[in-house]
């Protein structure tokens, strides 16, 4: 048994935005987006943040893994939806992760996720890290431009580890490349090159001496060398500067996803896991205010595990849009005329939210236990008609179950932020049934019988009172089609 | 089996406003419109009245709760009033409280009145209802037009009928509806169209387009019921009868459980058969000769034959582009123009269903008259959603029949 990365796994959303669309409704007033009009970015859909995201990389991290082992859940971001509420309390729900499990938020720098990962290594039990970060920039601006939205979950713990933590060294220091107050919407950054000399160039060659040195290894030893920043040629610079060999610096997958922030460390780490080969080093960097530097050795290569798609799996699934009022409206970067169908209160009471959140937020129904009958939501008498036994359902979870299309409609009449509203019954492969929304579908190809999955998202946005609640919506099956 | 309320109530007065957008009209002022005309017909006064119904189902974009508003607009001698709701059956569900209590003996005369104003609302389309406080957190923000959609993808699938001939025959039951409400004076939408002007309206949900679905409107529709031996003592001869009033509410079955196929109302068959045995029909194809269904949709109309057990399972899309349910077919269906023209002013329409049987019996339909003069009729209230509803069924003949 070695202590080290379990499993891992990542969320891209598959709506992407070719950075020309944004280049093109914005170069009359920023000629040089043009210049960095390449490329595509990973964009959340209306319904996702970073919480839906969080649940979607750690669904994808723990497909074969058993659940009730974890004893630990962070979640590391920059652009938690809620300040004073559990985020990780809800991911770790939505997980069915034990509630005796310790839930930690973990914010305040981009190096959230490299910090988080860290303590994680230093904890007994099986600790879930997950990164994630779904970041809102000013329309026209180059932050627009080169970010992304995603999130990459890890799983550390004893076990046959897929790499294990060699060094690691850390630095703090107050330096502000940007920074984003509780007043502000969007970071406020400083000139570039600046941010290049004196904080990457600065801080990290001498950290990644200290860590290499400190385990006896040498630049020579690291195959995969992990730093996020979108800034161009900058990872190669620091490579060269700490002696690491060019071939190493890893892709920053700028070209099909975009800088994911908090969650980019560990994303590029995952992926460097997908590819690496028993024995090679993988050396992940985090930085903002200072620097974390982690080395891994390579303990096995990234098996085959189903209904898990990893960060290539989900780079590979994608759907580009190109609408770019579109990407504002689901930003909130633009005041859309909604109609007054969407004046709809969308009040969620509290009370009646914690007395159903297994209901809700970990989409558990019941097992009625004299007739087998499957069923949604648990109830006190089952829904067989040739049953109707009285309080004999067991807990039946569905969030992992593959649904299939009964009936649906695409409607327009009714309010979506993303018209039309595509829903439908979904009855589960060996019983229960939900009226349910469906969400990354495409209107046009809906038919009875596709194979769904369920899928954490955003319900509704309570734009009143500053609430937003969380369902599960049937997705077409990465695994499965008709 | 219990012995039902055949031929113990008859109906002695019915009335009903004009439907459509009244914008100049309280929702009180629709209430005593519908009742002047009743009550005239009934040839009584408001104080031989012993109790009332009424039924709204939107209370709250017009008359809020409770039965207050229908006790001040008729200024009801401080008699026992009932507001009831019930989805789209509230109207139905008014009559049989009404049917029900006078059936039982606790009054003598009783009135039920729905009455719905709908267009406050400052949109079109039906106002998203309150659907439950857990309800909010799981269910789609689905329409009415959405939910009723549901049924064509099922029924498509079910019957291996492709979009295009569903369409179509959804197509004639619009066209034909509007042909009926043409010819109606108090019909909210009274023009005609063609089979084109449907197949290219706008879509709403999928495979809904605009004149699949029925018009949301303003009226009120009331009925006056006795007994038949007082009804006589009011120097009534021809007297129209109850001859059964059936409810089936989804009980969570077709929502939660998967025996049932989403391709029809399992509500809808079972009110069916159990009006069919209180009123003492066997064969509705060939006893009844008149229908109002609930067509808040065209495919619910399309269905709605089947659960009825008038068309063959699957052979609804047959008789309806034969013409069978058209107003000169073997069993009009929305000889009045329907939901779809009439309109569909919730609360009212299970009553307004009623007084369009009333007339057509007793030959008071004019232009629209049935030559032969209906003698068993049926109406049909569907509210709620395909796989969540509330099935309302009555039937309505000629004392004796």
């Amino acid at each position: 048994m070695t202590f080290g990365i379990l499993a891992c796994g990542a969320y891209i959303p598959r709506l992407r935005l070719a950075r020309r669309v944004i280049a093109e409704a914005n170069s009359w007033i920023n000629p040089s987006l043009k210049g960095q009009a390449k490329g595509e970015r990973a964009i959340c859909n209306w319904d996702e943040d970073s919480v839906t995201m969080a649940v979607a990389a750690g669904r994808d991290a723990l497909a074969a893994h058993d659940r009730t082992a974890v004893t630990a859940l962070y979640i590391a971001s920059t652009t938690l939806p809620f300040l004073d509420r559990l985020n990780a309390g809800i991911v770790g729900e939505a997980l069915t992760l034990p509630p005796g499990a310790q839930a930690l938020d973990i914010g305040g720098s981009q190096r959230a996720g490299t910090s988080a990962l860290s303590n994680a290594l230093n904890n007994a039990g099986q600790t879930l890290v997950v990164a994630t970060e779904n970041r809102s920039a000013r329309a026209a601006s180059p932050a627009e431009m080169i970010s992304g939205d995603a999130a990459a979950a890890i799983l550390v713990g004893e076990g046959n580890p897929l790499a294990r933590l060699v060094a690691s060294a850390t630095q703090t220091a107050d330096f502000v490349d940007h920074y984003r107050t509780i007043e502000s919407e969007y970071d406020y950054s400083w000139e570039e090159r600046w941010v290049r000399d004196t904080g990457y160039m600065a801080i990290i060659p001498p950290l990644i001496t200290r860590c290499l040195a400190s385990a006896g290894l040498t630049p020579a030893d690291v195959s995969h060398f992990c730093l996020p920043t979108a800034l161009p040629r900058v990872a190669n610079a620091v490579a060269k500067a700490a002696g690491i060999a060019d071939a190493a610096v890893a892709d920053n997958l700028h070209a099909g996803c975009g800088d994911t922030g908090a969650a980019h460390a560990l994303l590029m780490l995952v992926s460097a896991l997908e590819r690496a080969k028993p024995g090679e080093r993988i050396l992940a960097v985090g930085f903002g205010q200072g620097a974390d530097v982690l080395l891994f050795e390579v303990m096995a290569a990234m098996p085959a595990i189903a209904g898990r798609l990893g960060v290539s799996g989900h780079l590979t699934r994608r759907r580009e849009e190109t609408n770019y009022t579109k990407f504002l409206a689901f930003n909130d970067n633009i005041e859309i005329e909604r109609g007054m169908r969407a004046e709809t209160d969308k009040l969620t009471p509290l009370s009646a939210l914690w007395r159903n959140h297994e209901t809700v937020t970990a989409f558990i129904g019941g097992k009625c236990e004299t007739c087998g009958t499957l069923q949604f939501p648990k109830s006190r008498i089952c829904v067989n008609p040739n049953c109707n036994a009285v309080d004999t359902q067991q807990p039946h979870p569905f969030a992992d179950t593959i649904g299939r299309i009964n009936s649906y409609t695409a409607d327009r009449l009714t309010y979506s932020p993303d018209p039309p509203a595509c829903y439908g019954m979904i009855q589960f492969d060996g019983g229960g049934r939900w009226m349910m929304d469906f969400t990354d579908v495409e209107p046009d190809a809906l038919t009875v019988g596709t194979a769904m999955q369920m899928t954490f998202r955003i319900k509704d946005i309570d734009a009143q009172r500053g609430f937003r609640r969380y369902f599960w919506k049937a997705a077409p099956s990465n695994a499965e089609s008709k | 089996m219990p012995q039902g309320i055949r031929d113990k109530v008859a109906i002695v007065g019915m009335g009903c406003s004009k439907f459509g957008e009244r914008w100049d009209m309280e929702a009180s002022d629709l209430m005593v419109e519908a009742y002047s005309e009743a009550i005239a017909d009934a040839g009584i006064e408001t104080r031989q009245i012993d109790a009332a119904w009424l039924a709204t189902a939107i209370e709250e974009q017009h008359v809020g709760k409770s039965a207050v508003p229908l006790a001040t607009a008729l200024r009801l001698p401080y008699i026992p009033v009932t507001r009831v709701e019930n989805f789209c059956a509230s109207g139905t569900e008014a009559f049989r409280g009404a049917v029900y209590a006078v059936a039982s003996g606790a009054a003598d005369i009783a009135l039920a009145l729905g009455v719905e104003k709908l267009k406050d609302t400052g949109y079109g389309g039906l106002p998203q209802r309150g659907r439950g406080t857990l309800n909010n957190m799981t269910w789609p923000n689905l329409s009415a037009p959405g939910s009723f959609a549901q049924l064509a993808a099922a029924y498509r699938a079910k019957h291996d009928i492709t979009a295009a001939d569903l369409k179509q025959s959804m197509a004639h039951i619009s066209v034909k509806s509007h042909d009926n409400g043409a010819r109606n004076p108090k019909a909210h939408l009274r023009n005609r169209i063609t089979i084109d002007t449907v197949l290219k309206a706008p879509m709403i949900a999928e495979p809904l387009g605009l004149y699949d679905c029925c018009g949301v409107s303003d009226g009120a529709a009331c009925a006056i019921v006795t007994t038949p031996d007082i009804a006589r003592g009011l120097g009534k001869h021809d007297l129209i009868s109850v001859k059964a009033i059936q409810l089936a509410v989804s009980n969570g079955q077709e929502a939660q459980h998967n025996s049932w196929d989403g391709s029809y109302f399992a509500t809808t068959r079972i009110a069916a058969t159990r009006a069919y045995h209180e009123a003492g029909i066997q064969k509705p194809r060939d006893e009844i000769g008149l229908i109002e269904v609930h067509d808040c949709f065209s495919v619910t109309e399309l269905v709605t034959m089947e659960d009825l057990h008038i068309s063959p399972e699957g052979g609804a899309i047959r008789d309806v582009l034969d013409g069978f349910y058209d107003a000169a077919g073997t069993i009009p269906c929305q000889i009045d123009g329907g939901l779809k023209c009439f309109g569909h002013p919730i609360g009212a329409s299970g009553l307004r269903m009623i007084y369009e049987m009333y007339l057509q019996m007793l030959g008071r339909a004019g232009e629209r008259q049935r030559s032969d003069l209906p003698r068993i009729g049926l109406t049909h209230n569907l509210g709620g959603f395909p796989h969540q509803n509330v099935c309302s069924i009555s039937i309505v003949g000629h004392l004796g029949t």
